[in-house]
């Protein structure tokens, strides 16, 4: 009698965005709360929403390369690769070794250059402010190196179809080694700060946790996926450029949690430094750019697909070209837009602080989803 | 006659002299925290405005004073605009009955540690208030943490505080001071100056015990919708609190003013300002503890040690006396 008398428990909503300083971009998140508890959560997309794909059928092959750099600008080198790849595989050009070494340095230089990012603010996420100032830090030496060759800090609109314009000098090589020799002295701080603090376990352990069946059922890949235990890196299982002549390992969780998440981003950090320091050993001589890419690049008619390993999972581009100079139809497959839809799943039943915990794990970057 | 026009003069005084302490103290704390906070960070803080940015919160000050207080719709008026007074007048209180030297305390009360205690648990009274009168979801659910947290912490706080006090046999902090002479309680009581520490960073709402203004969760907790000068007032309160933890805390384990060659008021100084900056290095190095964890923290750990502790002490005191 008393509950119908307007006591009954009622559950409230809390936005979570878009101006939240954890969601790091403009997501929103709708929750449905039951005092600290998530009842339910609803994920609200597309406030960055640009066109990327659309543009690109208005544009040229060479016009549409810039954007490629902003969809995800984390990881940005990465993008550009698996754009030229596309358009190399339609128009079949063929890449010099020296090329697609110099592709894979930077693009590891840039996927560590975002786990580092990433890192940091995760630790501001679980409310550890000075980890983020140690690995801006090391992420400065990085920005450096590849501000030197590349010319941006950040956007970068390196690759182009054939190559690379700029060769790689000896001063860029002895700042990659000793770069590679710096952050490998930092392990064992982020670990005594980090890792073995019993608050950040104990805020990381078994939470947010992922069974491999749901995450494949969702699409979820990189290192979220790899966290869950299935070792599913491109790389390795469908490799591309010349990641197959390096040795490297896939570093995956056992349980599925966020503090395996974690672990598994650190230890990429690792093997990205592994295999840059393969490549700068077995660096071969030779042109960076393919003869005779013409100016006015028309591809015959056809479909391609390319993927590549993102920091943040499975990028792909289907191409479809009809002989023109603009492509017919682009179509970006993104990782965190996967990633991102098994979040209500993650974060259902848990207190406000661990769905913070949770969505800093599965590292989105927002603008990427709504493209 | 005389007698009560002497009384007055010394109260004014006395008033005078705590709110310029408060300040101060504030405004120094606030360009400490930063340096600390900047020095743990490899970089230098602000270094602009005066020496190495000693009148940089100055500045701030300034800039806070000329906001406009924006007052959002829907609030509780009367209640939104007494939270920050009822949070910030307790903490004047309390310095009435700190003994800065055997000679420079306001009032010598006998029962002066009780006060102190009673008036600082009147701070959760107005983070309550901030955040149900701000009509905003992020402030409620900090107020909430915040109460929850605080009855928690107030408990071992007060029992560990037991201890000393049986030792002292008195609730007047210059007895307690005075009755510790070289061999300071720390020393006696290692165990119980850890639980103090925690609890009163807990009690400040502290890293890692910040979770009524988590940053990355509630926004900005309970003292969201606060802005211009009643944002100040808040922020003042917090680095008072501090303080006076830190002093009651010197009090308790640290000797109070004594020491050699020193001053006494210096030395009490220099213990009070240690043991902030050891809360601020707390602050910098460790992640923020989840709500359900932090609670449990409190009751299964922290309450049965402070009990055992308690308990022992009492046991011992009645083996040796």
């Amino acid at each position: 009698m008393m509950l119908e008398k307007g006591l009954e428990e009622k559950t409230f909503y809390l936005n979570l965005g878009p101006q939240h300083p954890s969601t790091h971009g403009v997501l929103r998140i709708v929750l449905e709360m039951d005092g600290e508890f998530i009842v339910t959560a609803d994920p609200v997309i597309g406030y960055g929403h640009r066109a990327h794909e659309k543009m690109a059928e208005l544009r040229t092959y060479q016009q549409y390369l810039p954007n490629m750099g902003r969809v995800d600008y984390l990881h940005a080198l990465a993008y550009n690769q698996c754009y030229c790849m596309a358009v190399e595989k339609l128009a079949g050009i063929v890449v010099p070794e020296r090329a697609e070494f110099i592709r894979v340095i930077t693009s590891e230089l840039n996927r560590i250059s975002s786990h580092l990012l990433w890192f940091g603010a995760y630790l501001l996420d679980l409310g550890a402010f000075t980890p983020f100032l140690y690995c801006f830090d090391d992420r400065e030496q990085i920005l450096d190196l590849l501000d030197r060759l590349t010319g941006s800090r950040l956007t970068y609109c390196f690759y182009r179809f054939g190559g690379v314009p700029v060769d790689i000098d000896d001063d860029f090589i002895a700042g990659c080694r000793a770069f590679i020799q710096r952050l490998r002295s930092r392990w064992d701080d982020y670990d005594n700060l980090v890792t073995k603090n019993v608050i950040f376990i104990h805020r990381t352990r078994d939470v947010g946790i992922l069974p491999p069946e749901l995450a494949l059922k969702y699409g979820v890949t990189g290192p979220t996926l790899r966290g869950s235990g299935i070792p599913y890196d491109i790389r390795k299982s469908e490799p591309f450029s010349v990641y197959p002549l390096f040795d490297f390992e896939i570093p995956i969780g056992e349980r599925g949690d966020v503090l395996d998440r974690y672990l598994v981003r650190l230890r990429e950090m690792e093997q990205s430094l592994r295999i840059i320091e393969q490549a700068l050993d077995k660096l071969p001589a030779g042109p960076i750019m393919a003869e005779k890419v013409p100016k006015r690049l028309k591809p015959p008619e056809g479909e391609v697909y390319t993927a590549v390993e993102t920091a943040r999972g499975e990028f792909g581009i289907y191409l479809v070209s009809k002989g023109d100079v603009k492509p017919y139809r682009v179509k970006l497959r993104v990782p965190c837009f996967s990633n991102l839809s098994v979040l209500p799943e993650l974060i259902k039943d848990t207190m406000v602080a661990d769905a913070v915990a949770i969505l800093g794990s599965i590292d989105l970057v927002i603008p990427e989803i709504d493209r | 006659m005389q007698f009560l026009l002497a009384e007055g003069a010394r109260l004014g005084l006395s008033l005078i002299g705590v709110i310029s302490l408060v300040a101060v103290n504030a405004l120094f704390l606030i360009w400490m925290e930063r340096k600390v906070s900047a020095h743990i960070q490899l970089r230098p803080g602000p270094m602009e405005v005066g020496f190495h940015g000693a009148l940089q919160t100055i500045a701030d000050a300034l800039k806070l004073i000329g906001k406009e207080l924006i007052t959002p719709e829907d609030v509780d008026k009367l209640i939104y605009l007494l939270a920050p007074i009822v949070m910030f007048l307790p903490v004047l209180v309390s310095f009435l009955v700190i003994p800065f030297s055997p000679t420079l305390l306001i009032r010598d009360l006998n029962v002066g540690v009780l006060l102190i205690f009673a008036f600082s648990t009147l701070t959760v009274l107005a983070i309550l208030m901030a955040g149900w009168a701000s009509n905003n979801k992020y402030a409620l659910l900090g107020a909430i943490r915040s109460v929850a947290q605080n009855v928690a912490y107030e408990i071992p706080l007060l029992l560990t505080a037991m201890s000393i006090i049986i030792m002292a046999g008195s609730f007047q902090p210059s007895v307690i001071v005075a009755q510790q002479g070289l061999v300071w309680n720390i020393f006696v009581q290692p165990l119980a100056f850890i639980l103090f520490i925690i609890c009163g960073t807990a009690e400040t709402n502290r890293a890692p015990f910040d979770i009524p203004e988590a940053e990355s969760e509630l926004v900005a907790g309970f003292h969201t919708e606060y802005s211009g000068m009643r944002f100040a007032i808040f922020f003042l309160a917090e680095y008072t609190n501090m303080f006076i933890v830190s002093a009651v805390a010197t009090i308790f384990f640290l000797g109070g003013w004594q020491g050699p060659f020193l001053p006494p008021v210096v030395w009490f100084l220099l213990k009070v300002y240690a043991l902030i900056f050891l809360m601020m290095w707390f602050r910098w190095t460790f992640p923020r503890l989840r709500f359900d964890q932090l609670i449990t923290f409190a009751w299964k750990i922290l309450i049965p040690l402070s009990l055992v502790n308690l308990i022992v002490t009492a046991f011992v005191l009645k083996l040796v006396r």
